[in-house]
């Protein structure tokens, strides 16, 4: 399965949509997807992973390096993301301590904190 | 004598081959279904790793994965050919701090050397890896449930 990626902007967040498999071949994909909205001064970003079927370190290198391009800008990247198997390369890497990681979209887009 | 053998060109791309093999292989060797997203993962960083080195070192040479399914355990090998990788994380992940990671002041790129290794022994209980002078040896074990592995 490849990556599929999709953007909607809800004002001023911008929800990427994400799917398939991200690894060491997919993720370039992501990285420059990312980068391309920074570009394009969108820096509040909510990444939806719920379709993502697997996660690799390399994914986590893209949305590490995503979270420190946003942040320059005082904005913010939320994980949107409920399964276990994506949720378990979070914990063991402690990335849930960095990451604001949300049971849905809705939620994250009203997140304050 | 391994039950199958891979080995194919240091190419991103085929990562993803090898770790649709080695689920086949394992589910089929009898690993829990649990189990199979952590070979699936393991697998994955491994090659991962090995292709990256290669593709540096030694693009000419393939990378190489033995999947062995045995009565008591399902193993597999990942094997470079890239000496001297000095990709070893001394302490493991727990020698990271998250919040360093997205510093301000490190430069957005990829996540420390050996980060990916370091997940594998983080996430395989009986995982080990073995460097030498021609390469590394990273050997992934998972034991059979009590019932034994399907013949």
């Amino acid at each position: 399965m490849d990556l599929s990626l999709a953007t909607k902007d809800e004002g001023d967040i911008t929800v990427v949509e994400v799917g398939g498999e991200i690894d060491v071949y997919t993720a370039p994909k992501l990285r420059e997807q990312l980068i391309e909205l920074v570009s394009n001064g969108r820096y509040q970003l909510v990444v939806d992973m719920e379709s993502v079927d697997f996660l690799d370190s390399t994914g986590l290198g893209v949305l590490v390096g995503g979270l420190k391009r946003v942040r320059a800008h005082d904005g913010s990247l939320r994980l949107v993301c409920t399964q276990e198997r994506i949720l378990k390369i979070f914990r063991i890497t402690g990335l849930t301590k960095v990451f604001p990681i949300h049971a849905s979209v809705d939620e994250a887009l009203t997140a304050t904190d | 004598m391994p039950t199958v053998e891979l080995t194919f060109s240091p190419l991103a791309a085929h990562v993803r081959t090898a770790r649709l093999v080695a689920t086949a292989v394992a589910r089929r060797a009898g690993v829990e279904d649990a189990l199979l997203d952590e070979v699936r993962l393991a697998v994955g960083e491994a090659c991962s790793r090995a292709v990256a080195l290669h593709a540096r070192y030694a693009p000419d040479t393939p990378v190489e994965v033995c999947l062995t399914d045995e009565p008591d355990e399902f193993t597999v090998v990942v094997i470079d050919r890239v000496g001297d990788s000095g990709d070893e994380l001394a302490g493991g992940l727990s020698s990271i701090d998250p919040m360093d990671l997205v510093s301000p002041d490190s430069e957005p790129g990829p996540l420390p050397s050996g980060f990916g290794l370091a997940v594998v022994t983080s996430l395989v209980d009986d995982a080990e890896v073995e460097r030498t002078t021609t390469g590394t040896t990273v050997t992934l074990r998972w034991k059979a449930p009590a019932t034994g592995l399907a013949s």
